[in-house]
C-alpha cells in the first residue's frame, strides 16, 4: 500500500494522512493508491502539512507499517529514548521499528 | 570571556528579527518550503525525522553560567528537557517547533548567543581548543583569533552562497585537541622569532571524501591572517565546484587543482585582497584580547589533592588535565555514562554544570569536540567537591579519552539524513566495555561512529571507526581502523565486509584482544595498529 | 526588467552582450557575466563599460558575489546589475558586494526589499559598499 507522511508546518510533529486529515498515529494512515501526488500538492498547498512524501507501507492487523526503517522510526520516535515516542509504556515498542 | 557591545547586540538582535520576519512569512504561505530550506538553514534550523532540530552556536566552545543556565531553561521550555552537545562545539535541540523558534532565539539573543550560519553553505562556526587559555603547551590563547573570525564571517556578503559548507578551527597549541586538519581551513597560531602568525591549512574534512588539509602557508603575520583567509576564501567561492554537491568543498578543489596551484591563485588574490583594509588594526585585537585575559588565580593555590577516595582517584587521573597556572587544574565532564547518548545532558545536568562553572571554574565553560564538557579553570583544592557534586548528578564519568568516551553523531534515531542508527551502537560497546578496570587497561582509544557517509560522527578519525549503512533497508555497519584527529592526525581504513550491531561490537572487542596480546610498553591501540598492519585484527575478526 | 535601481544617472536600456562577443572586440558597452565568466577579464575595459550585468541563473550559486566586489574592487563605477533569481532574502548582500540595480525573475514587494535594506545598522566587515565595519566604529 501506499501512504503519505509528512511534518505538520508549524509545531514539527510527524504526521500521516487518514484520507482526510492528518494524524500523528501511524495507524491511522490511509491507503492512497495512485492518488499521493495529487492530495500532496493540494495539502502542502493548503500548508496542512510541510515536506510530505509517499512511501511504501504493509498492511497488518495493527495499521500499516511502513516499509523503510527511517519512517518506522518517523512513525515511534526515537528508540533510544522510548520516553519521548508515542507508546511510552510499551517497552516492546522499539522492537516494530527493527 | 568575550562580552557584546551594542554593536554586536545589535547586529544579533536584529537577526532575531529577520527570523521573525522569515518565519512569519513561511506561517503565511508567503514562501514555498523550498524557498524558506536555505533561509532556516542559515539560522540552524533544521527539519529532522521527529521535528524541527536547532543548532545554537558555542563560539569556539565558549560560555559561562547565565549562557549555559539558559540553554536549560530552553531545553525545558521550547524542547523535551534535554539538549545535545555536538562535535562542532554547538548544542542541538531535537523538538523544536517553528513557531516558538524566533521566542527561542529572543531568549538566546538577551545572554549574547545566536543560531546565525550553524548550517547552510556559509563559514560556520568557528571551532578551537577546548583547554584555550588553560593548555601549559599553548603559544597564546587561540580565541581572539576565534572571535575575530567569528565577527568577519557574520553575513559575510560575499560568502553566503559558497559552493558548500566552511568549516574553521582555529588552535594554538602543537597537541591538537580540535581535528584542526580536518577542517575546511585549520590554523595553528605560532611564533616565529617572537612574531605572531598561523599555519594556515587549506582543504581538510571528513564526509564521503575524508581528506587531510595539506599546509598551505607555514607563516601568514598575524596582521595578515584576515586578508589572507577571505583570499582563501575568496578563490574557493570563485572556483569551487558546483555542479555536484559531494564534490563541492574546498577539499576536493584543492585536491583537484593541487596543493601547489591552490597555493600559487591563494597568493595572488592575497597580493590584491590585502590593498583592501580588511584586516583590523592593533587597537581592535587588543580590545578583544582583554576578554581573555586569564582569570585572577589565586598565585599561593595548593598543588595537593587527597586522593583518599578510590573512585575519585579514578576519575582524578582520566578526567583531570594540567592547567598551566599551578594550583588549579583542567576538569573533563565526560557526556558518555555507560549506556546513555553520547553528548546529551538533561536541562538538570545542564544546570548542575553552570553552578560549578560559575562556583569553582571562574564562569566559564567550554564545549568538545569529543561531546564533553570541560570546567576549564578549578583549584586543585576544590576539585574533590566538584567531583562529588558531579557524582550526584550522574556526571562524574571516569572514562575520558577510553573506548566509552565515544563520538557519536544522533544517527537514524534523530536525522533524516542517516542510513543506520548509531546511539544503540554506542551503547551497547559502552556497556560490553563497562569494566573500568579493563577500559584502563586498554588506555586512549578513540571510538567515533557515524550513521552515514556524511561522517558527522568523525568515524574517519577514530582510532576505530564505525561508518553505519544501509544494506538493502538493513543496518550494517563497517569497520575502520587507524584514524586519528589529534596532531598524529590519520584516516582510518575500512578492515572488511561490515557487521549487524552485535556482530561489530563482537569485532570491536576481538580488536581490543588483538592489540592486548601485541602491544609493546606504553603502545596505544593506534600505536600498535600502525606498528603491525591490519592484517592480525583481520585474522581475528574474520579468521 | 529593472525593478530596483539604486543610482542617479539614466538606466542603459540596450541589450547586453556576453564576455566572449565583447572580447572578441565588440564596441558593446554593456556586458553580460555568467556565473562561471571570470569578471578580471573586463578589467581593462573598465571605463568604457556603462552596465554589467551578472547573472544569477540559481540564488544558491554565490560566485556573482564575487565577481561583482572584484569590478567595484577595481574601481568600476558604472551601474551593476544583478539579474535572475534575486531574492529578498539576497539582495542585502548583493548589496554590499557593489550590486546598485536589481532584476529579479520573480517579483519582489518593494517594502520588503526597503525592510532587507534597512534591518542591519551595523557590518563587521568591509565589502564594496558605504558601509564602515564595525571594528573601524569601534576605534574611530
Amino acid at each position: 500500500m501506499k501512504i503519505l507522511t509528512g511534518n505538520d508546518l508549524g509545531s514539527g510533529a510527524v504526521t500521516w494522512w487518514t484520507g482526510n486529515d492528518w494524524s500523528i498515529h501511524v495507524e491511522d494512515a490511509a491507503d492512497v493508491g495512485e492518488h499521493g501526488e495529487s492530495i500532496l500538492a493540494a495539502e502542502e498547498g493548503a500548508r496542512r502539512v510541510n515536506a510530505p512524501y509517499i512511501i511504501d507501507a504493509v498492511a497488518t492487523p495493527e495499521g500499516p507499517r511502513p516499509a523503510h526503517i527511517k519512517d518506522r522510526v518517523r512513525a515511534l520516535g526515537p528508540t533510544v529514548r522510548p520516553d519521548l515516542t508515542l507508546k511510552p509504556a510499551d517497552p516492546t515498542a522499539g522492537e516494530w521499528v527493527i | 570571556m568575550y562580552k557584546y557591545d551594542n554593536y554586536d547586540q545589535a547586529i544579533v538582535d536584529a537577526r532575531v528579527e529577520e527570523f521573525r520576519d522569515q518565519v512569519k512569512r513561511r506561517l503565511a504561505g508567503d514562501m514555498t518550503e523550498d524557498q524558506f530550506k536555505p533561509l532556516r538553514l542559515m539560522n540552524g534550523l533544521y527539519l529532522q525525522l521527529h521535528a524541527y532540530m536547532l543548532r545554537v552556536a558555542v563560539p569556539y566552545g565558549t560560555l559561562d553560567s547565565r549562557q549555559m543556565h539558559v540553554l536549560a531553561h530552553i531545553a525545558r521550555k521550547y524542547d523535551r528537557g534535554y539538549g545535545h552537545f555536538t562535535t562542532r562545539q554547538n548544542i542541538q535541540y531535537n523538538w523544536i517547533k517553528l513557531e516558538e523558534c524566533a521566542d527561542l532565539l529572543t531568549e538566546l539573543a538577551a545572554v549574547e548567543m545566536h543560531a546565525i550560519q550553524t548550517s547552510g553553505n556559509c563559514i560556520r562556526n568557528i571551532s578551537s581548543d577546548q583547554y584555550a587559555g588553560a593548555a601549559a603547551d599553548e603559544v597564546v590563547d587561540p580565541r581572539p583569533w576565534a572571535e575575530l573570525l567569528r565577527q568577519w564571517s557574520t553575513f559575510h556578503p560575499e560568502f553566503s552562497y559558497l559552493p558548500r559548507k566552511f568549516k574553521i578551527a582555529v588552535i594554538a597549541s602543537p597537541e591538537d585537541r580540535a581535528a584542526m586538519r580536518l577542517h575546511d581551513i585549520g590554523i595553528e597560531l605560532v611564533k616565529q622569532d617572537g612574531v605572531l602568525g598561523g599555519r594556515v591549512f587549506v582543504g581538510g574534512g571528513m564526509g564521503r571524501t575524508p581528506m587531510i588539509a595539506p599546509e598551505i602557508n607555514p607563516f601568514v603575520r598575524a596582521e595578515d591572517l584576515l586578508s589572507y583567509i577571505e583570499a582563501c576564501l575568496r578563490v574557493y567561492n570563485r572556483y569551487g565546484r558546483r555542479d555536484n554537491i559531494y564534490k563541492a568543498r574546498i577539499k576536493i578543489l584543492v585536491h583537484e587543482i593541487g596543493a601547489d596551484e591552490y597555493r600559487r591563485q591563494v597568493v595572488e588574490e592575497f597580493a590584491h585582497v590585502k590593498t583592501l583594509g580588511i584586516d583590523p588594526p592593533l587597537a581592535e585585537f587588543d580590545r578583544i584580547s582583554a576578554f581573555f585575559a586569564p582569570p585572577a588565580f589565586d598565585i599561593n593555590a595548593s598543588d595537593e589533592i587527597d586522593r583518599n577516595d578510590p573512585d575519585f582517584a579514578v576519575w582524578l587521573d582520566q578526567n583531570v588535565k594540567p592547567h598551566k597556572q599551578p594550583g588549579y587544574a583542567i576538569v573533563n565532564i565526560s557526556l558518555k555514562p555507560v549506556g546513555g547518548i553520547p553528548g546529551d545532558a538533561s536541562a538538570d545536568q545542564i544546570d548542575v554544570m553552570a553552578d560549578l562553572a560559575k562556583d569553582y571554574s571562574f564562569d566559564e565553560l567550554r564545549v568538545t569536540h569529543a561531546q564533553n564538557i570541560v570546567l576549564p579553570h578549578v583549584a586543585k583544592r576544590d576539585l574533590y567537591t566538584v567531583w562529588q557534586k558531579l557524582n550526584d548528578a550522574e556526571l562524574a564519568n571516569a572514562n575520558l579519552d577510553l573506548i566509552s568516551d565515544i563520538i557519536a553523531c544522533p544517527g537514524l534515531d534523530y536525522c533524516s539524513l542517516a542510513n543506520a542508527r548509531s546511539i544503540p551502537v554506542a551503547q551497547k560497546i559502552a556497556t560490553r566495555f563497562a569494566d573500568m578496570d579493563r577500559q584502563r587497561d586498554l588506555g586512549e582509544l578513540k571510538l567515533k561512529i557515524s550513521g552515514c557517509i556524511n561522517a558527522c560522527g568523525h568515524h574517519h578519525a577514530g582510532h576505530i571507526g564505525i561508518l553505519g549503512v544501509d544494506r538493502k533497508g538493513v543496518e550494517n555497519y563497517q569497520l575502520t581502523f587507524g584514524g586519528s584527529g589529534a596532531e598524529d592526525v590519520s584516516i582510518g581504513k575500512i578492515i572488511g565486509p561490515g557487521f549487524d550491531e552485535d556482530g561489530v561490537v563482537d569485532a570491536v572487542e576481538k580488536a581490543t584482544e588483538v592489540y592486548k596480546t601485541l602491544r609493546e610498553g606504553d603502545e596505544r591501540f593506534i600505536d600498535t595498529y600502525r606498528r603491525v598492519g591490519l592484517e592480525p585484527f583481520k585474522e581475528a575478526i574474520y579468521g | 526588467m529593472v525593478e530596483f535601481r539604486y543610482r542617479n544617472d539614466e538606466a542603459f536600456e540596450q541589450p547586453s552582450v556576453t564576455l566572449d562577443a565583447f572580447l572578441d572586440q565588440s564596441n558593446a558597452t554593456a556586458v553580460r557575466l555568467e556565473p562561471d565568466d571570470d569578471a578580471r577579464a573586463l578589467l581593462p575595459f573598465l571605463d568604457r563599460l556603462t552596465l554589467i550585468e551578472v547573472a544569477f541563473p540559481k540564488f544558491r550559486d554565490g560566485r556573482g558575489y564575487s565577481s561583482a566586489r572584484i569590478l567595484r574592487e577595481a574601481g568600476y563605477t558604472g551601474e551593476l546589475r544583478a539579474q535572475g533569481d534575486v531574492l529578498v532574502d539576497q539582495i542585502a548582500f548583493m548589496r554590499r558586494c557593489g550590486f546598485d540595480s536589481f532584476a529579479p525573475e520573480g517579483s519582489l514587494n518593494p517594502a520588503d526589499v526597503e525592510a532587507a535594506f534597512t534591518r542591519y545598522d551595523h557590518a563587521y566587515q568591509g565589502a564594496a559598499d558605504a558601509a564602515v565595519p564595525v571594528w573601524k566604529l569601534r576605534h574611530g
